[in-house]
C-alpha cells in the first residue's frame, strides 16, 4: 500500500465524522429552503426530502407562498419595519458607547474602575427586570408602541456589551501612540475622532454586526414595546403572530421563516471574520 | 493622561443616563414592584416570593432552569464546541466546516423556532425524525417531541445547542490555535495519541478560556426565552423562569409576582456575576 493511500485510510473516520457532523447542522435549514419553494398542496402532504425524487420536475416548485407572506400576510412591511427599528437601534448605542468607552480606556479619573464594574455587572443583569418600570416610563411620556420607545430601549440595553467590547478594543491600541499626538498638542477629542475611532474601524463593525444581529432578531423587546399592530410589528414579532394564527394556512411558515434570515444571513456570512473577532475580544481575554 | 475634571464624565453622560433609566433604576423599582399586590397597589410582604417559590408552575421552571438547561444545555454546548474544534482543527476545508456550524448564530429563534417545527413534527410523512426513525425501525410508533413531556424539554435543549455550538466553537477553537506547534509536536514524539493529546495537553491548556464560555453559556441558560415561548409557550412542561415572568407580566398581568420571578432570576445569575467581576480585577492586574 502506498503511503498515500494509507494516509488516506487512516483519515477516513475523522472525515466521515466531521461530514456528518456539517450534515447535521445543514439539514434542518436546508429543509426549511426547500420547504418554502413548494406547491402548498405538496407541503401539506410531504416531507421535503421527497423533491429529490424528481429534482427538476417544475410541478416540484413554486413561488407563491413568498407572493403570499409578503402580500396578503404583510411581511413586506414588516421586514420595513424591521429596517427601521434596526438601523437606528444598530448606530445609537455604537455612537453613545464608543465616547463612553474612549472615556474608560485612555483617560484617568477617580470612579473609573467603579464604573467599569457596573458596567460588567450590567451585562448580564436580564433585561426581564427592567420590563415593567421601563413600560410604565413610555406609557407616561406616550411613547409605548412608538418607533422611538425602541430605539431607545436598543440603545440602553446594547450599552454595556457595547462599551465593554469598545473598551477592551479600545484599551489594546498602543499607549505611545496616543502619547505622541498629545505631545503634538491634539486634544482628547481629536485623539478619539482621528486617532481611536479610525483606527477601530473593524471592531467598530465587529460592534455593528452584533448589535445588528441581536436587534433584527429580538423578538421579547419589540414585543413588550412595539406591540404586534401591523403598521410597526417588525418580522420577528409578525412571524411569532403567524405561527399563532395561521390554521390551515401553515404551509407559509417557511417561506416567512426564510424571509425573516435572509438579511442576517447575508451580513453574516459576508462579515463573518468581524463577527468571529468581536465575539474573541467579547469573551477571550486573559 | 490625567483629564480636567469632569472631562471623562462629559465623555461618558449620554451612556452613563441612559444605562441609568433604562437598567439601574427600573432594577431597583423592579424589587420595590415584588413586595407589592398585582397592579403594585398595596403592600403584600414576601406574598409574591412564596408564590414564585412554590407554584406547581414554577417548580417545573426551577427544575428545567436548573437541571436541564443548566446541565444537559450547558454541557452539551461547551463539549461540542471543543471537540468540533478540536475535529476542525485537523481537516483542510475547516473554515467551511466552522462556517456551517457557525451559520446558526445568525438564525433569529423565531426562524430557529419553525425550522425546528418541520424536524420535530409528529406525522412522519412531514416530520424529519420520525420519517427517518420511521424508516428504519419496524413498528415504529411516531412520538410527538415537542407535546410529549418526556421528550418536550430533551428537543428545544437540542435546537439551543445546534444555535450556540458555533459560538463555543469559534472561541475554544481560537483558544486552541494559541497552543504553541511545539508542545503538541513534544507529546507525539513522546507518543501521545490523538486523545491523549486532546485530554492530557489541549484540554489543561484551554481551560481558562472553558471556563470563560461555561459561564456565559450558563447566563444565556437560565434567561433562556424566545426559543420556548415560540416552540411551545411554556406547555408540556417546559415552562421557564423567563417565560413565567411574561406569562405573569402581559397575560395575567400580575405585576408583583412578575416582579418577584424576576429578582428570582437576577439573583440566580448574581454568582456568574461575581465570577466575571473577579475575572476582570485579574485582567486588570495584568494590564
Amino acid at each position: 500500500m502506498s503511503d498515500r493511500v494509507k494516509r488516506f485510510l487512516t483519515s477516513l473516520p475523522l472525515h466521515l465524522v466531521v461530514i456528518a457532523i456539517a450534515i447535521v447542522w445543514l439539514v434542518p435549514t436546508l429543509g426549511l429552503l426547500i420547504s418554502s419553494f413548494r406547491p402548498p398542496q405538496a407541503i401539506r402532504s410531504t416531507g421535503w426530502w421527497t423533491v429529490f425524487g424528481d429534482f427538476f420536475a417544475e410541478s416540484q416548485w413554486a413561488l407563491v407562498n413568498y407572493e403570499e407572506v409578503l402580500t396578503t400576510q404583510g411581511l413586506a412591511q414588516a421586514f420595513r419595519n424591521s429596517l427601521f427599528v434596526t438601523l437606528p437601534g444598530t448606530l445609537l448605542p455604537i455612537a453613545v458607547a464608543a465616547s463612553a468607552a474612549f472615556a474608560l480606556a485612555w483617560m484617568e479619573f477617580r470612579g473609573r474602575q467603579t464604573v467599569f464594574i457596573t458596567i460588567i455587572v450590567l451585562l448580564v443583569v436580564p433585561l426581564q427586570v427592567t420590563f415593567i418600570p421601563v413600560f410604565r416610563m413610555f406609557s407616561r411620556l406616550g411613547l409605548a408602541g412608538t418607533f422611538l420607545a425602541i430605539w431607545l430601549a436598543h440603545t440602553g440595553y446594547g450599552l454595556p456589551f457595547a462599551i465593554y467590547l469598545l473598551r477592551n478594543f479600545f484599551g489594546s491600541l498602543p499607549r505611545d501612540l496616543f502619547e505622541s499626538v498629545y505631545l503634538d498638542g491634539a486634544s482628547q477629542w481629536q485623539a478619539f475622532t482621528m486617532l481611536a475611532l479610525p483606527l477601530s474601524v473593524p471592531s467598530l463593525a465587529a460592534l455593528a454586526i452584533f448589535q445588528f444581529l441581536w436587534v433584527w432578531n429580538d423578538l421579547l423587546v419589540a414585543l413588550i414595546y412595539l406591540g404586534g399592530t401591523p403598521r410597526v410589528a417588525p418580522l420577528t414579532v409578525a412571524v411569532a403572530n403567524l405561527v399563532n394564527s395561521l390554521g390551515a394556512e401553515w404551509y407559509l411558515l417557511p417561506s416567512a421563516a426564510f424571509i425573516t434570515m435572509i438579511l442576517p444571513l447575508i451580513v453574516f456570512l459576508s462579515l463573518q471574520r468581524y463577527f468571529v473577532r468581536g465575539i474573541l475580544a467579547g469573551s477571550v481575554k486573559g | 493622561m490625567r483629564s480636567p475634571r469632569g472631562v471623562p464624565w462629559l465623555y461618558m453622560a449620554p451612556a452613563l443616563i441612559l444605562l441609568t433609566a433604562f437598567l439601574l433604576l427600573p432594577a431597583v423599582d423592579t424589587l420595590r414592584l415584588s413586595f407589592l399586590g398585582p397592579r403594585s397597589e398595596r403592600y403584600v410582604g414576601v406574598d409574591n416570593y412564596a408564590y414564585a417559590l412554590t407554584s406547581s408552575q414554577m417548580l417545573i421552571a426551577y427544575r428545567n432552569n436548573f437541571i436541564y438547561w443548566l446541565i444537559f444545555a450547558t454541557a452539551l454546548v461547551v463539549a461540542g464546541g471543543l471537540v468540533i474544534a478540536v475535529l476542525a482543527d485537523q481537516v483542510r476545508y475547516e473554515s467551511i466546516f466552522k462556517s456551517v456550524i457557525f451559520l446558526p448564530q445568525a438564525i433569529s429563534f423565531v426562524g430557529a423556532g419553525i425550522i425546528f417545527r418541520f424536524v420535530y413534527d409528529f406525522r412522519p410523512d412531514l416530520g424529519l425524525i420520525n420519517a427517518i426513525l420511521d424508516g428504519i425501525l419496524p413498528n415504529y410508533r411516531p412520538i410527538g417531541w415537542l407535546v410529549n413531556p418526556t421528550y418536550a424539554t430533551p428537543a428545544l435543549i437540542l435546537v439551543f445547542v445546534w444555535m450556540w455550538t458555533g459560538f463555543t466553537m469559534v472561541i475554544l477553537s481560537a483558544a486552541l490555535k494559541g497552543i504553541p506547534k511545539e508542545i503538541i509536536e513534544a507529546a507525539r514524539t513522546d507518543g501521545a495519541n490523538a486523545w491523549q493529546i486532546f485530554r492530557m495537553v489541549q484540554v489543561p491548556m484551554v481551560a481558562s478560556t472553558i471556563g470563560v464560555v461555561t459561564t456565559t453559556v450558563i447566563i444565556f441558560v437560565l434567561k433562556v426565552f424566545d426559543l420556548v415561548y415560540v416552540m411551545t409557550a411554556g406547555r408540556y412542561e417546559t415552562n421557564v423562569m423567563a417565560n413565567r415572568m411574561y406569562v405573569e407580566l402581559f397575560i395575567i398581568r400580575n405585576f408583583g409576582r412578575s416582579s418577584a420571578i424576576a429578582v428570582i432570576l437576577l439573583l440566580a445569575i448574581t454568582p456568574m456575576m461575581l465570577v466575571n467581576i473577579r475575572r476582570f480585577r485579574e485582567q486588570e492586574a495584568l494590564r
